[in-house]
C-alpha cells in the first residue's frame, strides 16, 4: 500500500475558555484553587487521506470538523498528536519551514462573501499568491497564468479587474477555488464550501471541483453537512461526533450498511421520497458539553445500546470485514 | 415592475480611480469642498508671493497703523482685512498663519496616524500579551489630559533650553507634542476594526498562502480598516489646529513673531469687545471654513473609497 498523502494520528485540540483571570479561581473542598477550563474540540482523531481520493467529514455542528481543517492547514496549533504529509511531520513547523507545504496544501472556505478580500480585484487576489510563490515569473507570465486559471474555473478573463462584490456567490466560490489552485496544490481542504450557495449553484461548484480532481489528481478533505453531496462526491466518509471519529468507511459501504449507532441515526435523518423506509431514529438528549473531556465513549449519553463499559472506557477504532472501521463497544462485543 | 434607474446602468468599465472620479464630479458639494481646500493649500504654499506685505520686514509692524478696520469699513485701500493691535496687515498675517496651522495640523496628525496605525494593527492582529500591553499604554496615555502633557513638556523644554531656543524650534516641538499625545485614538479605532476583520476568512486564506504577518497586516487588513481612519484624520487635523491654538493662547505655542491662526484668534480675542472684532473674527472664519471643508472631504472620501458603497 502506498504512503497516504496525509496521516493524522492522535490529534487533539483544546481551546482555553475566555474567562477573566479572576473568574478562574474556584472554591474546591474548602480551598481556593485556580482552574482553567478549556473546550476540547478534538479528542484524538486518527485519519488518513490517500492520494487522489475525497475524504468527506460529516457530523453535527460543533463536533470539531472545522477545527480539524484549521489544524491540518496550520491555522491553529494542535495541543497533541501528529500530522504527516507523505513522510514528513508538519504539525510542529514554524511559518518558514511550512512554506514548502503551503504550496501543496490549500484551503477553500465556507463563506464566499468573506473569503475574498473586498478591496482587492480578482487579478490582485490571484496574482499575489502566484508571484509570491514563484518570484521568478515575469508579469506577463503571471498574467497568462491568471487568465488560464480564470477560464478554467469558468470566469471570463476580462472580468479580472472587478471586485469581489461584483460577482455572485457561486462565482466567488469559483474564484476562491481558483485562488487555491493558483499555487498548484495536491491537497485541498474544503470547509463547507457549498453551504452558503444555492442548490443549483452547489452542483456547479461541486462539478468544477470534481473536474479539477480528475485533471490534477487532487485529494480533498471535504467538510459538509449535506449527505447527498457526500454520497455523490466522496471516496470515503468519516463521521465525527464530539471531537472523535466514530466511523470511517468507503462511501458505498457507509450508506448501505452503517454500523455505528450515531451513523445510523444520521443516515436515517436524510429525507426520502419513498415512505417504505423505517422511521428516522430519534436521538434523545443533548450533545454533552465539550468543556469537560469526555470519559468513555463520546456517544454514551445518547446511545440506546450503551452499557457500563461504554461509560468507562473509550472505544478504539476497529477494522470491520468490509473495509470500514468503527469505534463502538457494542459492535466489538457483537451486541449490535 | 419598474426598476430604479440605477439598476439599469451598465457596469462601469475602466479603473477604480476613474470610477471614483466620475462619482466625484457628480457630487457638487464635494467638488466645492475640494476647490476650497485646494485654494487654501495653494494660498498657504504661495503665501510669500500672494501676501501684500512681507511679514519678516521690520517695517511690517507699525503701531501707527494699529487697529485699522477692514477696507469695506475704513476705506483704507492699504489693508484689505484691516490691521491688528501691532499694526500688522491682517491679510498677510492670516495667509502666513494658515500656512503654519495647516503644516502643524497635517504633520502632527501624520505622526499620530503612523503611530496609531502601527500600534493598532500590531495590537489587533497579534493579540494576546502584545495587545494587552499596547492597549494599557494607550489607556495610560488617554488618562493624561493631552493639554497637560503638552504644557508640562513645553514648559520644561522652555526652562531647560531658554526661550530663544524654544522660539526657533517652536513649530517642531508643537508638531511632536501634539503628534505624540493623541495616537491612542487612531490605535483604538484601528484595533477595533482589525479585530473584526481578522475573523474574516480572507485573512485565513492569506495565512494559508504563507504570507508574512506584516504583509497580511498592511496589505490585506489595513485597506479594509481605513474608512474610519479617514474620518478621524480630518477631525484630528481640526483638533490639532485647535490644540495648537490653545497652547499658543497659554504662551506655549507659536511665538508672536510667527503667529499661527490659533495664536491670531487668541490674540484678537482680547480686542473683541474693544470694538476691533475683525482681529478675532477674520482668522476664526478662515479656520472654521478650513475645518468644515476638511470634514466634508473626509465624509465624501469615506463614502467613495469603499468599493461596496459606490454611489452613482
Amino acid at each position: 500500500m502506498p504512503t497516504p498523502l496525509i496521516q493524522i494520528s492522535g490529534l487533539e485540540k483544546a481551546f482555553p475558555t475566555n474567562e477573566s483571570w479572576l473568574g478562574q479561581w474556584r472554591f474546591q473542598h474548602g480551598k481556593l484553587k485556580r482552574r482553567k477550563d478549556s473546550v476540547h474540540a478534538l479528542n484524538g482523531v486518527n485519519l488518513t487521506i490517500n492520494q487522489g481520493e475525497t475524504l468527506c467529514v460529516v457530523g453535527e455542528t460543533g463536533c470539531g470538523k472545522s477545527t480539524l481543517a484549521r489544524v491540518i492547514m496550520g491555522l491553529t496549533q494542535p495541543s497533541a498528536g501528529e500530522i504527516h504529509y507523505l513522510d514528513q511531520r508538519i504539525d510542529q513547523l514554524n511559518n518558514r519551514q511550512r512554506m514548502v507545504f503551503r504550496r501543496r496544501m490549500q484551503m477553500v472556505f465556507q463563506n464566499p462573501y468573506a473569503s475574498l478580500n473586498p478591496r482587492m480585484t480578482v487579478y490582485q487576489t490571484l496574482s499575489e499568491p502566484i508571484s509570491f510563490h514563484n518570484p521568478q515569473l515575469s508579469t506577463s507570465q503571471v498574467d497568462e497564468q491568471i487568465d488560464a486559471l480564470l477560464e478554467s474555473v469558468g470566469i471570463s478573463a476580462s472580468s479580472s479587474d472587478r471586485y469581489p462584490h461584483e460577482f455572485s456567490g457561486g462565482q466567488r466560490q469559483r474564484i476562491s477555488l481558483a485562488r487555491a489552485l493558483s499555487v498548484e496544490p495536491d491537497f485541498i481542504v474544503a470547509d463547507e464550501p457549498l453551504s452558503a450557495l444555492d442548490v443549483s449553484v452547489q452542483a456547479q461548484v461541486l462539478n468544477l471541483m470534481m473536474d479539477k480532481q480528475e485533471e490534477r489528481n487532487l485529494s480533498y478533505l471535504f467538510i459538509t453537512h449535506d449527505l447527498a453531496v457526500v454520497e455523490h462526491f466522496a471516496t470515503r466518509v468519516a463521521v465525527m461526533y464530539l471531537g472523535r471519529v466514530c466511523e470511517l468507511a468507503p462511501t458505498r459501504t457507509l450508506f448501505s450498511a452503517p454500523k455505528h449507532p450515531y451513523t445510523k441515526a444520521l443516515l436515517s435523518a436524510i429525507p426520502r421520497l419513498d415512505t417504505n423506509t423505517a422511521q428516522p431514529i430519534r436521538l434523545i438528549g443533548e450533545v454533552p458539553t465539550p468543556i469537560n473531556k469526555p470519559v468513555g465513549c463520546v456517544f454514551q449519553a445518547r446511545c440506546p445500546y450503551a452499557n457500563q463499559r461504554c461509560y468507562e472506557q473509550s472505544p478504539a477504532m476497529m477494522m470491520q470485514g468490509d473495509a470500514s472501521s468503527v469505534a463502538c463497544h457494542a459492535i466489538e462485543e457483537g451486541r449490535l | 415592475m419598474k426598476y430604479p434607474k440605477k439598476d439599469l446602468i451598465q457596469p462601469m468599465s475602466g479603473s477604480r480611480w476613474q470610477h471614483i472620479w466620475s462619482g466625484f464630479v457628480g457630487d457638487k458639494l464635494a467638488v466645492m469642498a475640494l476647490i476650497i481646500f485646494a485654494f487654501y493649500c495653494i494660498v498657504a504654499l504661495l503665501a510669500p508671493l500672494v501676501a501684500p506685505y512681507d511679514v519678516k520686514d521690520p517695517a511690517f509692524m507699525d503701531l501707527m497703523n494699529a487697529e485699522i478696520a477692514p477696507m469695506w469699513i475704513s476705506g483704507d485701500p492699504r489693508f484689505l482685512f484691516g490691521t491688528d493691535a501691532q499694526g500688522r496687515d491682517l491679510l498677510s498675517v492670516i495667509l502666513y498663519g494658515t500656512r503654519l496651522s495647516l503644516t502643524i495640523g497635517l504633520c502632527a496628525v501624520l505622526i499620530q496616524a503612523t503611530l496609531g496605525i502601527c500600534i493598532g494593527l500590531a495590537a489587533g492582529y497579534l493579540g494576546g500579551r502584545i495587545d494587552n500591553f499596547l492597549m494599557r499604554c494607550a489607556d495610560i496615555q488617554l488618562s493624561f489630559s493631552n493639554m497637560m502633557v503638552a504644557i508640562v513638556f513645553l514648559a520644561i523644554f522652555q526652562s531647560l533650553f531658554g526661550v530663544a531656543m524654544y522660539q526657533q524650534l517652536a513649530m517642531v516641538m508643537l508638531i511632536l507634542v501634539i503628534g505624540l499625545t493623541e495616537w491612542p485614538l487612531f490605535a483604538r479605532t484601528i484595533r477595533a476594526s482589525v479585530l473584526a476583520e481578522r475573523q474574516k476568512e480572507y485573512v485565513d486564506a492569506a495565512r494559508v498562502m504563507g504570507l508574512s504577518s506584516k504583509r497580511i497586516m498592511f496589505r490585506h487588513i489595513l485597506p479594509n480598516t481605513l474608512s474610519p481612519v479617514l474620518v478621524i484624520f480630518t477631525v484630528q487635523i481640526a483638533n490639532a489646529i485647535v490644540a495648537e491654538a490653545a497652547l499658543s493662547f497659554l504662551g506655549l505655542g507659536m511665538p508672536a513673531t510667527e503667529p499661527s491662526l490659533g495664536s491670531l484668534i487668541s490674540a484678537g480675542f482680547a480686542y473683541m469687545f474693544a470694538g476691533s472684532w475683525w482681529i478675532c473674527v477674520l482668522p476664526s472664519m478662515t479656520l472654521i471654513i478650513l475645518i468644515l471643508v476638511m470634514n466634508l472631504l473626509g465624509d465624501w472620501l469615506r463614502d467613495h473609497l469603499n468599493p461596496r458603497t459606490y454611489k452613482d
